[in-house]
């Protein structure tokens, strides 16, 4: 076991864990951060996708003790004063997700693919994408969301 | 996931180091492979030495007639860079290519070319563009480097500190992506430079990457698409998998040979 501590959603934490937790468990189980989910086990559906130091990963795909002193965000760490992200609120009036369970991971990309190029269009979407997801095949309005949500943002 | 000690080495000397004190240690790098390939079960090692947060190993250098990129950069760098766009849009545009946005995040240019994966990108860069590997021991070339799937010259305590890839005249890279994965089913590098013509074959073969002559002896003779249209590539020691057999494979290289050389004008 071995002390691991970083920054996630703005707060401080640390916990003693084995060398082999991946930091999508050391969210999900030792931080109690449910919203980040876990969809396969082959580091391709994307539903674990957080910020680490500002950019889009797969926390299944990374150990807790790589993200050592980094600032981690979630999507719970997203909405501000009770305010949804533009991203979120985008999800919510186009009905972007069927389920849910690929949401989270959608949004985080989503968010992280706003930041790398504010001039988006629907080809452009549909390739960053790539490593995300939907079992229910909700394609058509998680893009029709990402796009009214980077015209917001602009 | 079986048990392993963690290291965190600050220098790339620590890391040699760590290497050498451990029993069956791994270099941890983006972890895009290692991780998946830890998670399976498919390799149990008693430690792992995590290079990933070295920055020392992270950089885009152009210098002289070529760009010096360290084993750390993550592909994103690479296909971001401004040097890599300027000097060598192709391989800026492969790395830009490599699986999804999160994999570019973390994954490795020291990381993809140590594994040796035979549908990976980067080794068919390495050999399409006579590039150079500095490693913490020597310096190996390209034709050298990448000695069968999965396999290369490294030795066990060997890391990659860095690629030079000399400029190319003319070069691109032509990849069709297995839409499930988005490695290569196969992946076409076609250059012109200071080393002549070469023609790098990525995703087919049964021994990972390798030189297509046939395709560097026609385009010596007449740099256009039509003169690779022509040359038909043998099955024998292509793959056959679930996604396609040899003979698809073989016909698929000379179609993205084609696309490649009209791409790279
Ligand atoms: C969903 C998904 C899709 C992908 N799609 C593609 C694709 O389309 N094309 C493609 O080419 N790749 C693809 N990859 C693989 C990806 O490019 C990996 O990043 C890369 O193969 C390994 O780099 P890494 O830095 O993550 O290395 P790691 O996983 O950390 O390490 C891989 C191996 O290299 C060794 N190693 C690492 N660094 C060094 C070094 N400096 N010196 C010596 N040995 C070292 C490690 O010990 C280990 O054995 C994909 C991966 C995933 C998860
Ligand atoms: S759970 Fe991380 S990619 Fe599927
Ligand atoms: S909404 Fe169900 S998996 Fe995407």
């Amino acid at each position: 076991m071995s002390v691991v501590a970083m920054t996630v959603n703005g707060k401080s934490v640390s916990a003693d864990v084995e060398p082999r937790t991946l930091l999508v468990t050391y969210i999900r189980d030792t931080l109690g951060l449910t919203g980040t989910h876990i969809g396969c086990d082959t580091s391709q559906c994307g539903a674990c996708v957080v910020h680490v130091d500002g950019k889009a990963v797969k926390s299944c795909t990374m150990l807790a003790a790589q993200a050592e002193g980094a600032e981690v965000t979630t999507v719970e760490g997203l909405a501000q004063d009770g305010e949804l992200h533009p991203v979120q609120k985008a999800f919510r009036e186009h009905h972007g997700l069927q389920c849910g369970y690929c949401t989270p991971g959608m949004i985080m990309t989503a968010v992280d693919l706003i930041r790398r190029k504010p001039d988006l269009d629907e080809e452009t979407v549909r390739e960053q994408l790539e490593g995300n997801i939907c079992r229910c095949t909700g394609y058509h309005n998680i893009v029709k969301a990402i796009l009214a949500a980077s015209n917001e943002m602009r | 996931m079986y048990q392993f000690n963690y290291h965190r080495p600050k220098t790339l000397d620590e890391a040699v180091k760590a290497l050498a004190g451990a029993d069956d240690p791994k270099l941890l790098a983006g972890g895009q492979t290692l991780i998946p390939t830890l998670k399976q079960r498919l390799a149990m090692p008693s430690d792992l030495v995590d290079i990933g947060s070295l920055t020392d190993l992270r950089y885009i250098k152009a210098e002289g007639d070529a760009l010096t990129i360290g084993a750390g950069t993550k592909h994103a760098d690479v296909a971001a860079s401004a040097d890599v766009m300027t000097h060598n849009p192709a391989l800026a545009r492969l790395a830009d290519n490599i699986g999804d946005p999160a994999v570019r995040h973390m994954g490795t240019l020291g990381g993809s070319i140590a594994n040796n994966d035979p549908a990976a990108d980067y080794p068919g860069a390495c050999l399409g563009l006579d590039a150079k590997i500095h490693t913490t021991k020597r310096l190996i070339e390209a034709d050298e480097f990448f000695t069968g799937m999965f396999e290369t010259a490294l030795e066990d305590d060997e890391i990659i500190k860095e690629v030079t890839f000399p400029h190319p005249e003319k070069a691109a890279y032509m990849k069709f992506a297995n839409p499930a994965s988005r490695y290569a089913m196969v992946g076409v590098f076609v250059s012109k430079g200071p080393w002549g013509i070469r023609v790098a074959v990525t995703g087919a073969g049964q021994d990972g990457v390798f030189r297509a002559s046939e395709m560097e002896a026609a385009l010596e003779k007449n740099w256009s698409p039509d003169a690779v249209a022509n040359v038909k590539i043998s099955p024998d020691g292509l793959n056959t998998d679930m996604h396609g057999s040899a003979e698809y494979r073989a016909h698929l290289i000379t179609v993205m040979a084609k696309r490649a050389v009209e791409a790279a004008g």
